[in-house]
């Protein structure tokens, strides 16, 4: 029932939306509807961490620490990103950067991306998590392209055609998968779902789910924006609208690793080797050195923080690659904290780049004399993005640090330099931004405080004191996915 | 029909859904390529008929009437309207020539024959033979893709992959559990109508639909 509400409010408003389109309460009803999802996510967290797993509707859908922690995490995400777009995007309008009909489209697909995104966390059989996880990039390309410049349009149209080409590579791996569980299980169905596959993955073929999981690989890969695979990504989610971007950084690459690392749990139970996670420790730590120096170069303000994103996809995908109990609690914990303070900073970007009408870092000064809130909204931000102690991010890295120092010694110093360039070439951009006198171009505006104060409050919180429930939480999770 | 016959005409089909890939990887005029497409999709659907027939999966009926209806009448029909409506006659010059990307399609069919030997191998189904060959036809898709410059080529490319897809499904398993094919040929309707609005964008905005001309977002200054 609650998972019902979960995913039909979503849904609903995205209908809702369609009809109301550019009405005065538009932006209202979005946050109403995602504050719904939010509680109804809540809820549905307070049941399984009671409870203990479910599963619903028929076996086909299934909700376990792993992902019950996720979709709140989506739902509460999205929610403070529709507060924070009430404005942006009224700004946008008036600014004529969106007409009419792009804002009744930006609404709805808004609200079918994150339902989308929730059928894919917790859905139970891995052919409609395909589905769902295609679905939410097609719901997000046309929001990409939505200013219709050159630059949008191409950023777009990159991103659907590498994507689907990306997407096509992980459906033939589901199909070998399928094939595999089908002379364990059966015909039907019940052969894709998790809660079946999962208790006879040491009887699945190895060499099928070898080569299933290479196309996997590829194809969750490319969503997760894995080097070099990742081409799509610093357009896409640079070109879009600000809070598009939120989303994209923050939630959907967490959703397309959470695909990845369940399937790498029924490969490893099938092969008994470290075959697939060397191969994602491989993609991780590529991805970022690779992003790591290509942060050096950047001149335009999102498209630095969308090659970070990179990075951390990279430093989660390593972890979970790694495996250990430590090192899966850091990814786990990584995921969380980089999904809030990313979604932070590009709320805190969206203002600054409204402020000075430009994305170009060159033209931004002095954020925190034009707007102190803003201003020291982003430089916390990009402390704690760039692994800063006291925030979550240092933790979760410190983490990984530690138990690659134990397990892959080898691999120590490349995660040190890809860190330590990050570190540099975003913490130079930044200081020049925050300080300094505020250039006469600049015009103040009223910002959305609230979401990046409790994103922030919440990366601290976790960086300093862990509550109690959520590391027993992660605790389970590392269980499910030794 | 018994399964010898069967196997021996799924077999002859899977090499035309294969030989109009290659002619897809030929062709320059776009009006041919739409015919191409439309002619491999057919081939498909019967294929995947015939084997609902002889295995007796019934679900299969439906999964090869989807085919029919999707890749053999609607997205051509949409692909043919939307052509004619941006006058788009022929396609710009390819990135690699023509002979070359033959000679990799054909190291692709080697390489797909050499990839899913460990599963022809596992598998009993009368259509086994054919599961590289579909995974061929999703690499030469890919190839396409990647080789043209033009977005309406890429999208064929596209569409054809997941002909590939289609037919892997059918010949290693008999097809993905009904439930996921209805939800896969929704994701392809969906991806129809946002490639239509694209056109029109791309059309609109750079006055062509040369892929080329989109070089904005380089890297770098």
């Amino acid at each position: 029932m609650i998972l019902l509400i979960l995913l039909g409010v979503p849904l609903f408003a995205a209908v809702v939306l369609a009809f109301v389109g550019d009405r005065r309460l538009a932006p209202e009803v979005n946050i109403a509807g995602s504050a719904a999802t939010f509680a109804a996510g809540v809820a549905l967290a307070l049941r399984v961490y009671e409870q203990g797993p479910m599963t619903a509707g028929g076996k086909f859908f299934f909700v376990d620490a792993f992902n019950v922690y996720l979709a709140v995490l989506t739902a509460f995400v999205s929610m403070t990103t529709a507060i924070f777009s009430r404005r942006y995007m009224r700004r946008e309008r008036e600014h004529g950067r969106v007409g009419h009909v792009g804002m009744r489209f930006y609404h709805a697909m808004f609200q079918l991306f994150i339902f989308a995104m929730l059928l894919c966390l917790l859905t139970n059989n891995i052919g409609i998590l395909w589905i769902a996880m295609e679905l939410a990039t097609l719901s997000t390309v046309l929001l990409v392209s939505l200013y219709r410049t050159p630059t949008a349009i191409e950023a777009a149209w990159k991103y659907f055609i590498l994507c689907g080409v990306g997407i096509a590579q992980a459906l033939f791996g589901t199909v070998l998968l399928y094939f595999a569980a089908e002379r364990v299980l059966g015909e039907g169905g019940d052969a894709l779902l998790w809660t079946n596959l999962s208790q006879v993955s040491d009887k699945l073929e190895p060499t099928v789910l070898s080569l299933a999981f290479v196309f996997l690989m590829v194809g969750y890969g490319t969503k997760v924006g894995l080097v070099p695979l990742h081409n799509w990504l610093p357009d896409a989610h640079s070109e879009g609208p600000t809070p598009i971007s939120a989303v994209l950084s923050g939630l959907l690459l967490n959703i397309a690793l959470y695909a990845l690392v369940r399937c790498k749990t029924l490969v490893d139970g099938s092969t008994h080797s470290h075959r697939a996670g060397d191969i994602m420790m491989w993609f991780g730590i590529i991805s970022i050195i690779v992003a790591a120096f290509s942060l050096l170069r950047q001149k335009d303000i999102k498209r630095m923080f969308s090659y970070s994103s990179i990075e951390h996809m990279g430093i989660a995908t390593f972890a979970f690659g790694l495996g250990g109990p430590i090192a899966t609690f850091g990814a786990l914990l990584h995921m969380l904290v980089h999904s809030l303070a990313k979604s932070s900073i590009f709320f805190t970007v969206g203002h600054a780049s409204q402020m000075h009408r430009t994305q170009e870092m060159d033209r931004i000064r002095g954020l925190i004399k034009g707007n102190p809130l803003v201003g020291w909204g982003f430089m916390l931000g990009a402390m704690a993005i760039i692994g800063m102690p006291p925030f979550g991010i240092f933790t979760s890295e410190f983490l990984i640090l530690t138990a690659t120092m134990k397990d892959a010694p080898l691999m120590t110093p490349f995660l040190l330099l890809g860190l330590g360039v990050a570190f540099a070439a975003i913490l130079r951009k930044v200081q020049f931004m925050v300080s300094g006198d505020a250039p006469s171009y600049q015009r103040p505006l009223k910002a959305a405080h609230l979401p990046v104060l409790v994103h922030m409050a919440l990366v601290l919180l976790i960086g300093i004191y862990m509550p109690d429930f959520l590391n027993q939480w992660f605790h389970k999770a590392v269980e499910i996915l030794r | 029909m018994d399964l010898q016959t069967a196997s021996q005409i799924n077999d002859f089909l899977a090499a035309f859904v294969l030989l109009g890939a290659f002619g897809m990887l030929t062709q320059k005029r776009i009006y041919s390529l739409i015919h191409l497409f439309a002619w491999q999709g057919f081939f498909l659907s019967v294929n995947i008929a015939i084997v609902a027939y002889a295995a007796g999966r019934h679900h299969l009926y439906i999964s090869s009437i989807l085919t029919l209806s999707l890749k053999v009448i609607l997205l051509p029909y949409i692909l043919h309207t939307l052509v004619v409506k941006l006058k788009i006659r022929k396609e710009a010059e390819t990135l690699v020539n023509i002979p070359a990307t033959m000679l990799i399609g054909i190291a692709l069919v080697i390489f797909s024959y050499y990839l899913t030997a460990p599963v022809t191998e596992l598998s009993r189904l009368i259509t086994r033979s054919t599961i590289a060959v579909a995974l061929a036809t999703v690499m030469i898709g890919l190839l396409m893709m990647i080789t043209r410059k033009h977005a309406v080529t890429q999208i064929i490319g596209f569409l054809a992959m997941e002909n590939g897809l289609f037919f892997a499904a059918t010949s290693a398993t008999y097809g993905m559990p009904l439930v996921v094919e209805l939800g896969v040929a929704l994701d392809i309707l969906i991806a129809a109508f946002i490639f239509g609005i694209f056109f029109f964008h791309i059309h609109t905005t750079f006055d062509s639909l040369d892929v080329e001309q989109m070089t904005r977002l380089k890297e770098g200054d």
